[in-house]
């Protein structure tokens, strides 16, 4: 027995020198442009999450640095390219854009790094470009939209229009609604994205309401989403024709919507993985803390961003900061041995979540503060349409 | 297709094209009397949308904040040509263009810095929030009516302005002789600064009228400003009756194309394939256009009398 | 030999020698910047013939380096997708086409756009370049606004594009080429009529001289050149986008040529070191970079006639 414990020790000592040496987090969101509100939110989750931990895994110093994507997916490239070759990172996390991590995901696989992605969810990653160093704290794009389809079925919804940017998420979004709906789809707009968006949508909603659809589902994240909202009123349709949306209507949105006053925002459900009532442990604590150190709700992008990093050290405490056994080091990060906000956390072969969907709806909390709440449970662990793509076991 | 959602999109496109009005009016007066190319008149539209926005709360009045917010834009473009504009009219065109792309990106990150990264919304009062019927179920938001209403005023305003007052007179006199009207004792360095000060109070007041429904966004001027400029090529530089009648064609084509180009499409292609090239190629057309212009009248179609 | 040459040859030896000792002593991101740097240097030497020795301010020089870079992206597309045989991934095949591309757009282009002048050429190259962007933006096969990914590096049987210092020694040797083929352009009967024209059109124009047609192929090589850059982008970036061909890029190119020093050999290249390790040491310290970045821009446009290479030596080097 005392032989073990010398041993332990012994090992331990030769395991110094490793843990002395930080691991190291890369972090690429949107510090720029007007969709850096959805970045600094994963930012301050990124922050929190880490003094929680204390800055540690186990023994091992935990480093984050972050990096701006400027919303172009060149540019999410390019500091992607910049963490991996300079900064050496053992960890890319983040990206909230689809076509920013489809054009990164390469710099990061190719030198035998560990990718993350705290939001961005592209079909082609779940399923044909899946791989043993890519894991998600998200979802895959389509799965959100296809609860809400589900939603829509539901309340017999008969026909619908859809709204959502022209880019990798919005094509996912609007398959993921179509897989699951079972009416009729009337009509289509994508809109054009990046930095220079197209933020009047006068055009698109006339059509939208000529269609003489029952419903109209929209994607449109961030800055976007408080403005889509907002013309929606301005042109009266809530009675003829009711909004269905997916990560338009959220923790970003709703304080300036408030500020502006739209009420009728109030009342109108949505889909999400993830909500601030969910009720376990974790979740408290990310949503207390959050709230007292930043002074709003966190948001979905917040939520994900603070499991991104809680994953990350469960994994580097079990492997005791040993960063040169990739086995190793995948098969930790596998077992998802953490405490998530959104309660039991497993991946399925693709190393995307298994989980659960709910329907929110937009409520005043005690504070008179417009929030989310969890209307019911739409699936329960609910696996992506790609996994059965994905030739991983 | 029908009628009523034809009307609708007509009213939508002239929306559109009288804000690009109040943007390309300014920019081609200091283009046509100053020979002075301001890339940077966007940031003027997306300060005026963030100054409106904080006075708006401000206030709590965003008819007040409006009527604030426009002088005070003013005067930015005032202290603009002073500083920036005035040391470059001996330069090439080249050395204009260098110049105010680089105060875009200083004004662009000055508003990150003060204002935050998330842009800010403007509320309204209740009485422009609601619709307006025009007939049966056919209904238009108040507001837009509003951006309508107060672009139409703008410009016959500019049009008194320029063709019935004295200010009027020098601009245009200055537009066509600059010597001839120092030769007269004005003070022509003041009325440039007039001139910038007028296009940048008309290109704030459209960033005032859009921020209700879009939002103060950075970087929102960045877009605007090329379409402003086709505006004003397509126009005749200087002119602005050319601005006007530009304007409001570009704007139709635009929004037309957006919500009708997509059905056009699907009649000889893939109804996917229609639905992803419709958009870009209705942004497209008004580059198209402008192409065809210059190829055949290179001087835009109603090019001021005297240059 | 003058100053401005002792410049060009000491600029020229350490953005050779430099780069590579980053690589072999532990630092690859160094090289990736100076490939990088490299091959904008390129499209600034390009769009410095015409630019600083032709007059003519071509506002959407940057289309050309996105359609190189897509000439490139293409044919690699459909050899992984769509069974396209070998040759689609064959550099003797990608090059030649991006340069041919380009030289094509170039001469459709210039055949209009040269018919204006002054500030309606400016905004005409403009209008050009945009639609070449929203054209790419509306082909869905090649990702539209989501870009394309490169899978495959063009395919050389001497030399590895796959390896960063063999890439950037490509790179570098066709910065010289350029460099030198632009110079002895210049330097010719042809260059001299073209610099002519630039103060002078009426006069060229008497003297015989068909000014349209000399300005017409001066604006397909150097469209040309843009392209080859292009090509090579896309084979560092191995990500191309419409976002390449925006016309802040077009602006990016032209404040090289102006830092530097336009119409002479070494100021684009200057223009570009100057321009990118800027960009890279500002934005290492904070997101507000462009703000020291446009005061920069704008106390250069304001305070430095003639950039750079203006500020030693005489206007001929």
């Amino acid at each position: 027995m005392k032989r073990l414990m010398t041993m332990a020790a012994t090992a331990s000592l030769l395991a110094l020198p490793l843990h002395a040496e930080p691991v190291k987090i890369g972090f690429v969101t949107t510090l720029t442009t007007g969709a850096a509100v959805i970045g600094t939110d994963m930012q301050n989750a990124v922050n929190l999450a880490m003094e929680h931990l204390g800055g540690k895994a186990g023994d091992t110093e935990l480093e984050v640095i972050f990096g701006d994507d400027q919303f172009a997916p060149e540019a999410g490239k390019q500091v992607t390219d910049k963490l991996v070759k300079q900064d050496d990172v053992d960890f890319v996390a983040g990206y909230i854009w689809s076509h920013v991590l489809l054009a990164s995901r390469k710099s990061v696989l190719d030198a035998d790094k560990i990718l993350i992605s705290a939001n961005a969810g592209p079909s082609q990653m779940a399923g044909k470009l899946c791989d043993k160093n890519f894991f998600s704290t998200s979802w895959q794009n389509d799965q959100t939209p296809m609860a809400m389809g589900e939603v829509l079925n539901r309340q017999g919804v008969k026909s619908l229009y859809l709204m959502a940017p022209n880019y990798a998420a919005g094509k996912d979004m609007t398959a993921g609604v179509e897989r699951t709906f079972t009416g009729e789809i009337v009509g289509k707009d994508l809109t054009k994205w990046g930095a220079d968006a197209q933020l009047d949508f006068s055009a698109e909603l006339a059509k939208a309401k000529a269609s003489g659809a029952d419903g109209l589902f929209v994607f449109y994240p961030g800055a976007a989403g408080g403005a889509f909202v907002k013309q929606y009123q301005q042109a009266g349709l809530k009675e003829t024709l009711p909004l269905y949306s997916v990560f338009t209507v959220d923790a970003i949105s709703l304080p300036k919507l408030q500020s502006a006053g739209f009420t009728d925002v109030i009342g109108s459900k949505v889909t999400q993985e993830w909500d601030p009532s969910l009720d376990n442990a974790a979740n408290k604590k990310f949503v207390t803390d959050f709230k007292a150190k930043f002074g709003h709700y966190p948001s979905y992008y917040g939520a994900q961003s603070y499991d991104a990093i809680m994953l990350i050290a469960s994994a580097v405490e079990k492997v005791g900061g040993d960063m040169s056994d990739k086995d190793a080091l995948r098969a930790a990060l596998k077992e998802a041995d953490f405490e998530s906000v959104r309660g039991d956390f497993t991946f399925g072969n693709n190393n995307l979540p298994v989980q659960n969907f709910y329907l929110r709806e937009v409520v005043e909390d005690a504070d008179g503060v417009w929030t989310t709440k969890v209307v019911e449970t739409v699936y329960e662990n609910h696996v992506d349409s790609f996994a059965a793509e994905c030739d991983m076991k | 297709m029908d009628f009523s959602l034809l009307v609708i999109q007509g009213l939508n496109g002239l929306q559109l094209g009288l804000l690009l009005f109040l943007v390309a009016s300014g920019l081609t007066l200091v283009f046509g009397i100053l020979d002075f190319v301001n890339l940077a008149h966007g940031s003027l539209y997306m300060l005026g949308a963030f100054f409106c926005a904080t006075l708006t709360y401000l206030f709590g009045n965003f008819i007040l904040a409006l009527i604030v917010a426009v002088p005070i834009t003013g005067v930015i473009g005032f202290l603009v040509e002073r500083f920036v504009a005035r040391p470059l009219y001996a330069r090439d065109h080249l050395d204009h263009v260098l110049g105010t792309f680089g105060l875009i990106l200083v004004i662009d990150t000055l508003t990150h810095l003060i204002w935050g990264p998330e842009g800010l919304s403007v509320p309204l009062p209740d009485w422009l929030r609601g619709q307006i019927t025009l007939w049966g179920d056919t209904v238009v938001p108040t507001f837009r009516l509003m951006i309508i209403g107060a672009g139409l005023a703008a410009a016959a305003g500019l049009f008194w302005m320029v063709n019935r007052t004295r200010l009027g007179m020098l601009i245009r006199a200055g537009a066509s002789n600059r010597t001839m009207v120092s030769a007269l004792g004005i003070d022509i360095e003041l009325l440039f600064g007039l001139v910038f000060a007028l296009g940048a109070a008309m290109a704030g007041l459209a960033g005032m009228l859009i921020a209700p429904i879009t939002e103060a966004t950075i970087g929102m001027g960045n877009g605007i400003i090329i379409t402003a400029f086709v505006v004003i090529i397509v126009g005749g530089i200087g002119s602005i009756k050319g601005a006007f009648i530009a304007a409001l064609l570009i704007g139709l084509i635009d929004t037309l194309g957006r919500s009708f180009l997509d059905d056009i499409f699907a009649l000889f292609m893939s109804p996917v394939a229609a639905e992803n090239s419709a958009p870009a190629i209705s942004a497209m057309l008004i580059y198209i256009i402008m192409a065809l212009v210059l190829a055949f009248r290179p001087q835009g179609l109603f090019p001021p009398k005297v240059r | 030999m003058t100053t401005r040459g002792w410049i060009t040859l000491a600029v020229m030896a350490l953005l050779g020698v430099l780069p590579p000792l980053f690589f072999l002593t532990g630092n690859p991101f160094y090289l990736d910047l100076a490939t990088r740097l490299v091959i904008l240097a390129i499209a600034a030497v390009s769009l410095n013939l015409i630019l600083g020795y032709g007059g003519l301010v071509s506002f959407g020089h940057a289309a050309f380096v996105g359609l190189g870079a897509y000439a490139v992206g293409i044919p690699a597309h459909h050899w992984l997708y769509t069974g396209w045989g070998d040759w689609a991934t064959m550099g003797y095949v990608q090059l030649p086409l991006a340069v041919l591309a380009c030289a094509v757009f170039a001469l459709l282009t210039g055949l209009v756009c040269l018919r204006t002048k002054g500030v309606y050429f400016i905004m005409i190259t403009m209008a050009f370049a945009q639609m070449i962007y929203y054209l790419i933006v509306s082909i869905e096969e090649y990702g539209g606004d989501d870009g394309l990914v490169i899978d495959t590096r063009s395919q050389f049987a001497w030399i590895d594009l796959d390896n960063p210092l063999q890439l950037f020694g490509l790179a570098y040797v066709s910065l010289i080429v350029s460099m030198v083929l632009v110079r002895l352009i210049v330097n010719s009967r042809f260059g001299m009529v073209l610099q002519g024209a630039k103060g002078n059109p009426d006069r060229m124009a008497t003297l015989g001289f068909n000014v349209y047609v000399f300005r017409l192929v001066a604006y397909v090589i150097s469209g040309a050149m843009a392209g080859y850059a292009g090509a090579l982008l896309g084979n560092f970036t191995t990500f191309i986008s419409p976002e390449m061909m925006d016309w802040s890029r077009s602006g990016e190119l032209m404040f090289m040529v102006i830092l530097g020093g336009a119409s002479t050999t070494v100021g684009p290249v200057l223009g570009a070191v100057v321009f990118i390790v800027l960009e890279e040491v500002l934005s290492h310290f904070t997101i507000y970079w462009h703000l020291p970045f446009g005061l920069l821009l704008m106390a250069v446009v304001l305070f430095v006639r003639g950039g750079l290479a203006g500020m030693f030596g005489r206007k001929e080097d």
